[in-house]
């Protein structure tokens, strides 16, 4: 809507129409509900003063949006951010209808005003530019990129301090080691559909292959975590390998129908080959990881085995292991940034990101297309099966249950979300997607709705991604001046 | 008289019973441009669909006579081998660049196979390492070197989307010289260009056929190219030779006449037939 359109008349008629639409859509979804009396018949309870609240909510963010996208976008973004925290504040007084429908509303007219914000001024720009093509340098002149290496490395310090924040509970940390999970299973994914365009919809399938490669051997021949990490990422590469062959000749739909049924076979294979996997009872008692097998994070070791408390000599602490973890999921996570930032400056990289772009231009230039999209397959798959080993022993157990297709659709999500090959997109995704349903879990019921509402704002806002902008891989300017040699072989 | 780079003898093309190429035998030769001219329709794009790997020929036989090894048979390899074992390199009648990729990673990406073809810069770019940095220079110092010709110096980074049409022509060119072909194959270089660009497009091929020592495939449809800087002309009408030559002799083929203007014969005798049966 741009300012011509703004009339107050019009205004008022669109609120109108809005109302009217919530209220027919809303009547059904949340006036009526099903209720049981005493002997067990269901009844219809109509509930108007749900539906009032919704209505009005629509008609507020109606009437407001004009002013938050335009004159007041600063402020209404600070006020409906402050907003959301009263709300998230007084959850317990307000019903489970009021609370979603305030939380989306106030969710609206917060981003509607922090994207005109940024739409307006030139400094945020540039900043989601920069950000969007964050490269931490590895010692190549060509490709290093130093502006934003002190808030990196400002990052990794917050990310390493976090767990002794005095405000961080257990809770928190179990939070965090959760977006930390995802995050290595969204960076491993971005290779494959981010930057080599295929929609692998069975990624779960490599998860689950991980876990299991470290519960059995870790049960059946007592192979420590340390040991069995890269044996999980092996034979998740195989697993991307033997699926890879098939499925590579297909395209777009049906490549990600087949990746589908690809999941969906693991997992039932899983769910019904009762003797080696347990079937739907899933392997319990999956050893936790050891301090490099120098020390147990228990309370009480068995024979000959040291305790951690014991070592340094502090009191024991449940905390300790959850931390533990919390350190080895965020250095996996380092890792699997590092190799895909890495990797995407590469001859390969830019391969995958040209098969997105084109492979029939790619064949005419000698790219081995198979090759090329195994590799692809191949390293999101072992980066899968990494994060499925620490799942592993993170739970403790294993079921079939906790590989359903749910998984990859959120892990999907995550990289669509973030803007298909940003890596600093997918953390942020990580953040929306696995922060936000915990946000809202006052209200069980309705946080996937407000989950899904804030995924249609989005897409409506930001349709390529919350970081849609994707930096060169190397940039003339910086290569043509720090190699003197090129310009006399140009010559 | 030295034997050609390639040679193609009974090239036949079917698609179910349609024939698209007939038999169809000629010859092209390092350091000269080859063209292939014909109406629309006449099966010029479909020959060098065959030559490059995309389609596979129902019959016949394209050689591919190498200095540095034995002949090839071009229509057994395909895919990338083309490009990759071949040397054989292609642009397309509508522009495939990786139009959301910068300029010159277009022109990195061509050079893909030589930089992965030792293990060392295939993996040793996660280290960093000293051979994969020095194929990583050598790699930009080529791009560079096109670039420079093409003056795109300026708009290295930008996407190669955002080029203008004439721009985007001749990169796509570059891009195949990247592979470092040994015959280049051109599907209608000129195609939407406007007579400047045209003319400029004349030099750019005159100078890669002269300095880089390629033979050139050229499918074209502007006759201000073709007549210019062809060395030799193959006209093609509904998948069969009608005639070949030097430009000046095929322009005045009576059989291409024919094949581009139609038969005077023919049109006068449909014309009388017409006039017959409104009379009657």
């Amino acid at each position: 809507m741009d300012n011509s359109a703004f009339t107050w008349r019009g205004l008022l008629k669109n609120s109108f129409v809005s109302a009217l639409w919530a209220a027919v859509l809303v009547t059904p979804l949340v006036g009526l509900r099903t209720v049981s009396d005493e002997s067990g018949v269901l009844g219809i309870d109509f509930r108007p003063e749900e539906i009032a609240v919704v209505v009005a909510a629509v008609v507020v963010v109606r009437l407001l949006l004009p002013l938050a996208k335009h004159t007041y976008n600063m402020a209404f973004g600070i006020g409906s951010l402050i907003f959301m925290f009263a709300i998230i504040g007084y959850a317990e007084a307000l019903s489970q209808v009021s609370f979603a429908a305030l939380m989306i509303a106030s969710l609206m007219l917060c981003i509607a005003g922090f994207t005109a914000v940024i739409k307006e001024r030139e400094v945020w720009i540039k900043l989601s530019r920069r950000l969007s093509s964050t490269y931490p340098g590895t010692g190549n002149k060509l490709n290093r990129d130093k502006g934003l290496r002190p808030l990196l490395f400002l990052g990794i310090l917050l990310a390493l301090a976090f767990p002794f924040f005095p405000s961080t509970d257990r809770y928190i940390l179990d939070l965090a080691i959760l977006i930390l999970t995802y995050l290595v299973l969204g960076w491993g994914l971005n290779i494959v559909v981010g930057l080599a365009g295929l929609l692998d919809l069975g990624f779960v399938a490599f998860y689950a292959v991980g876990a299991y490669t470290y519960s059995l051997l870790a049960i059946h021949f007592d192979l420590s975590f340390w040991a069995c990490l890269p044996l999980a990422g092996i034979l998740a590469a195989v697993s991307g390998l033997l699926l890879g062959f098939p499925v590579l000749r297909l395209r777009g739909d049906y490549f990600a129908i087949v990746t589908l049924g690809f999941g969906e076979i693991i997992r039932i294979v899983l769910l019904n080959w009762s003797e080696m996997s347990g079937g739907p009872d899933g392997l319990t008692g999956v050893p936790r990881p050891s301090l490099f097998g120098i020390a147990e994070f228990t309370r009480r070791p068995d024979a000959g085995v040291t305790a951690f408390h014991d070592l340094v000599g502090i009191e024991y602490s449940p905390m300790h292991r959850i931390i533990f973890l919390y350190f080895i999921v965020l250095a996996l996570a380092l890792v699997v940034n590092f190799v895909a930032l890495r990797l995407r400056k590469m001859p390969i990289g830019r391969a995958w990101e040209a098969l997105r772009e084109d492979d029939i231009a790619c064949q005419s230039i000698g790219i081995n297309r198979t090759n090329i999209k195994l590799a692809a397959f191949m390293i999101s798959a072992s980066f899968g099966g990494v994060a499925g080993a620490f799942f592993a022993t993170r739970q403790g157990y294993v079921s079939p249950e906790s590989f359903t297709f749910i998984e990859s659709a959120i892990v999907i999500a995550i990289v669509i979300l973030g803007g298909m090959g940003s890596q600093l997109g997918v953390l942020l995704a990580t953040l929306v997607i696995i922060g936000l349903p915990e946000m809202f879990r006052e209200v069980e019921e309705y946080r996937m709705l407000a989950f899904g509402a804030a995924m249609v704002m989005i897409m409506i806002w930001r349709p390529g991604g919350i970081l849609s902008h994707r930096s060169p891989s190397v940039r003339y300017a910086d290569a043509d001046m720090e190699l003197p040699h090129a310009k006399e072989a140009a010559s | 008289m030295k034997t050609p780079l390639l040679e193609v003898s009974g090239l036949t093309m079917r698609f179910g019973g349609l024939t698209a190429v007939d038999n169809l035998s000629f010859n092209a030769h390092e350091g000269e441009i080859t063209s292939i001219i014909g109406p629309n329709g006449a099966g010029k794009t479909t020959v060098f669909n065959c030559i490059t790997g995309f389609y596979r020929a129902s019959s016949g036989h394209i050689r591919l006579n190498r200095n540095d090894g034995p002949p090839l048979a071009l229509e057994k390899l395909t895919g990338h081998k083309i490009s990759t074992h071949g040397k054989v390199g292609r642009t397309f009648q509508n522009i495939r660049l990786f139009s959301q990729m910068t300029v010159l990673e277009n022109l990195l990406v061509a050079q893909h196979d030589r930089m992965t073809r030792s293990w060392m810069t295939v993996v040793g770019g996660l280290w960093n390492s000293a051979a994969y940095r020095q194929e990583d220079e050598s790699s930009i110092a080529l791009a560079s070197k096109w670039l420079k010709r093409l003056e795109l110096e300026n708009k290295a980074d930008e996407l190669a989307g955002s080029l203008p049409y004439g721009d985007q022509r001749r990169l796509e060119i570059a891009r195949a010289m990247c592979t470092e072909p040994r015959m280049l194959c051109l599907d209608e270089p000129a195609a939407g260009l406007n007579p400047a660009e045209s003319d400029e497009l004349n030099n750019f091929l005159d100078e890669i056929r002269r300095t880089q020592g390629v033979a050139i495939l050229l499918i074209e449809h502007d006759m201000s190219v073709v007549m210019k800087i062809s060395d030799y002309i193959i006209v093609l009408d509904y998948g069969c030779k009608i005639s070949e030559g030097e430009p000046a002799v095929v322009k005045n083929d009576p059989a291409v006449i024919r094949a581009y203007l139609g038969d005077e014969l023919e049109e006068e005798t449909a014309v009388d037939r017409r006039q017959m049966e409104m009379q009657s």
